[in-house]
């Protein structure tokens, strides 16, 4: 177990709307290892962006244990939820979520405020993490003068400049054309082989998925097929080497 | 999280908004403001009139009618008819701690004279006023003891009054009219310049206190008597030697309460400052009510910013904020706001209470801003930024961050 970053054990979530209750996850049970690539697949209603935020710890299971790095996180106080997620995970939105009207450097920074860093050092870790997506001297342009790749490029800068453990991204590509798609999966295969870090990405676009060294599909709340997929490892053992 | 970087966030996401945050504040400016110009007012009248009676003299003291309960029915202090002209003259032969008295009962009148006509006071006293007030007259004399024993239409000018109806003109044996009735004027009295509050001391005319008895009034009593004591330390044996007095001419029995009062000068002041006082409250309480409606301005404006971004509340708790630190960031945002029109607003209260005096319906008040009313403008404001921001700012802090994130 000590040697996987993410550990589940028989996870359910149970949401209660109005006298009914949906059962979103109805007992996973996975392990995901270190400097892994995993795509999630699944239809609408499958119960993977609960998994995400269970994984990502915006969110409680219900039951089951989730060990992250060896650690049981499934019942953290929101406080110590809030820490590790600023600490150890990143986030990469389908629809970005910059903050309006900022610059991109500011919001790269965003993480380290709460990470009582200071400020000279977190502008620095800013513009590294800007030159690794490839956004060097694009730091100070506010957001809404970039174009949707770039803002997905500066959504990622985001999610490592506080060198997490994982960044989990949740349709990344779901908003960008095709080309820009593929140069944003690009970037991920890069940190992923480069730099270790460990990506969980949601997606239903086959195409994205298959960057992925594993894919997981789910169904009604349950996992229904693992597949791993050696295309990707050659690319990446290709590339690496 | 440093105060220092939320500070920055907070003044970021306010200059974002320019306009909106300006007239969000502007109901806190013109909260403080009023609070500031309106407290200088009542604080500018106190003072005046602790002037005032700071000028007249240390050793006098007044003689009024006093409360009495008579069979359960008290009357108010004033409202009385039994001090006579003797008793004024009793005090200053019996009491030997007393230089002089002089008798005191005025009226308002329309003085005319040639096409100039002025509302002013007129001032009943007796020959000895000039002295017992430390106030001669400029030009002319001042009536003697013969003139008020026989009630003559003679009188004496404030410079005030002189200014207004005689301008460069010599005053001295003109005949004015006061209530349709011919008085010569034989003397015009030094200014005591303007000291502020609502009152000026010039704008009065002086006659004797019997020609207001006899030909202005039509009464047998007088108001009040001014007394000179004879020294500042022998103010207190005065009072006691003149209350005592009064009680046996008065035929008051031992444990009854007395129908007059004996106040020295100190204790007048403090009264009339303790009535400015409430005034300056009354004054202050209605100014801050604009400060609560500004609050309310910064709760409202709040709450929608709160709501507009609940986006970026749901991307700040993903990347790690805690609770706190978005109400924090919040609370500071309103703190801001209310702390900023706090600054503005002391400065144009300060700026308003200065120009105050060159608008005619203020003119001749004066206004002084303490740093008690800035410091409690201050507070007032910044408190009012807390209270008012908390409610939205924990709404903000207490949103789930899925949903949050899902917002659209």
């Amino acid at each position: 177990m000590s040697e996987k970053i993410i550990h589940l054990e028989n996870i359910t979530r149970v949401y209660q709307i109005g006298e009914t209750q949906v059962q979103a996850l109805r007992g996973i049970t996975y392990s995901v290892d270190y400097s892994e690539f995993l795509a999630i697949m699944g239809p609408s209603g499958s119960g993977k962006s609960t998994l995400m935020s269970i994984l990502g710890l915006l969110d409680k299971p219900t039951s089951g244990r989730y060990f992250l790095e060896g650690m049981d996180v499934s019942q953290l106080s929101k406080d110590q939820m809030a820490a590790i997620r600023n600490r150890k995970i990143g986030f990469v939105f389908q629809n970005f979520n910059l903050l309006s009207r900022t610059t991109a450097l500011e919001n790269v920074e965003l993480p380290m405020l709460y990470a009582s860093v200071g400020s000279k050092e977190s502008r620095e870790k800013a513009m590294k993490a800007l030159e690794i997506v490839g956004l060097k001297g694009w730091e100070h342009h506010r957001t809404n003068q970039l174009s949707g790749g770039q803002m997905q490029r500066v959504a990622i800068a985001r999610a490592l400049v506080n060198e997490p453990s994982i960044i989990l991204a949740d349709e990344p590509t779901g908003n960008l054309d095709s080309r820009t798609g593929a140069e944003i999966m690009d970037i991920f295969c890069r940190l992923n082989q480069e730099r270790k870090i460990t990506l969980v990405m949601v997606t239903h676009d086959p195409v994205i998925a298959s960057y992925a060294k594993r894919r997981l599909y789910l169904k009604d709340g349950l996992i229904v097929r693992e597949e791993t997929n050696h295309s990707a490892e050659q690319r990446a053992s290709a590339s690496g080497g | 999280m440093k105060i220092f970087r939320i500070l920055q966030v907070s003044i970021r996401a306010l200059t974002r908004n320019k306009m909106r945050s300006f007239l969000t504040i502007l109901g806190i400016i013109i909260g403080v403001a009023a609070v500031i110009a309106m407290v200088s007012v009542g604080e500018g009248a106190k003072q005046g009139i602790q002037q005032r009676f700071a000028s007249m003299g240390t050793n006098l003291l007044f003689v009024y009618p006093g409360s009495r309960n008579f069979r359960g029915v008290a009357t108010g202090a004033g409202g009385y008819t039994n001090l006579k002209p003797e008793d004024a003259k009793a005090i200053e032969e019996n009491c030997d701690a007393v230089q002089a008295t002089s008798p005191s009962i005025s009226t308002r009148a329309q003085v005319v004279y040639a096409n100039k006509n002025w509302n002013t006071q007129i001032q009943g006293t007796g020959e000895k006023f000039p002295f017992i007030r430390d106030w001669p007259v400029s030009e002319g004399t001042y009536f003697d003891e013969a003139q008020v024993a026989a009630a003559a239409k003679v009188c004496v000018l404030g410079s005030e009054v002189k200014q207004n109806l005689f301008e460069d003109e010599d005053p001295i044996g003109k005949t004015i009219r006061i209530s349709k009735i011919p008085f010569k004027v034989i003397g015009v009295l030094e200014s005591k310049g303007e000291q502020g509050g609502f009152f000026n001391r010039d704008d009065m005319i002086a006659v004797p206190y019997t020609t207001v008895m006899k030909r202005l009034r039509n009464v047998d009593y007088i108001t009040s008597i001014d007394v000179s004591a004879v020294s500042a330390d022998k103010t207190e044996e005065a009072q006691r030697q003149i209350e005592e007095l009064m009680r046996d001419r008065h035929h008051i029995m031992p444990g009854s309460d007395d129908d007059f009062q004996v106040r020295n000068i100190a204790d007048v002041a403090q009264s009339a400052a303790e009535s400015t006082q409430i005034m300056t409250i009354l004054l202050g309480s209605i100014a801050s009510i604009s400060l609560i409606v500004g609050g309310i301005g910064i709760m409202n404006i709040m709450l929608v910013s709160v709501t507009e971004r609940i986006r970026e509340i749901g991307v700040r708790l993903a990347v790690g904020a805690r609770e706190r630190d978005i109400l924090l960031q919040f609370l500071i945002e309103a703190v801001v706001l209310s702390v900023g029109g706090g600054l503005i607003g002391i400065i144009v209260g300060i700026g308003t209470s200065r120009l105050m005096k060159y608008v005619s319906v203020f003119q001749g008040i004066t206004t002084v801003v303490t740093p008690g009313s800035i410091l409690l403008a201050f507070i007032f404001s910044a408190s009012v930024g807390i209270f008012f921001g908390y409610y939205p700012a924990r709404k903000a802090s207490r949103l789930d961050p899925i949903e949050a994130l899902r917002y659209e």
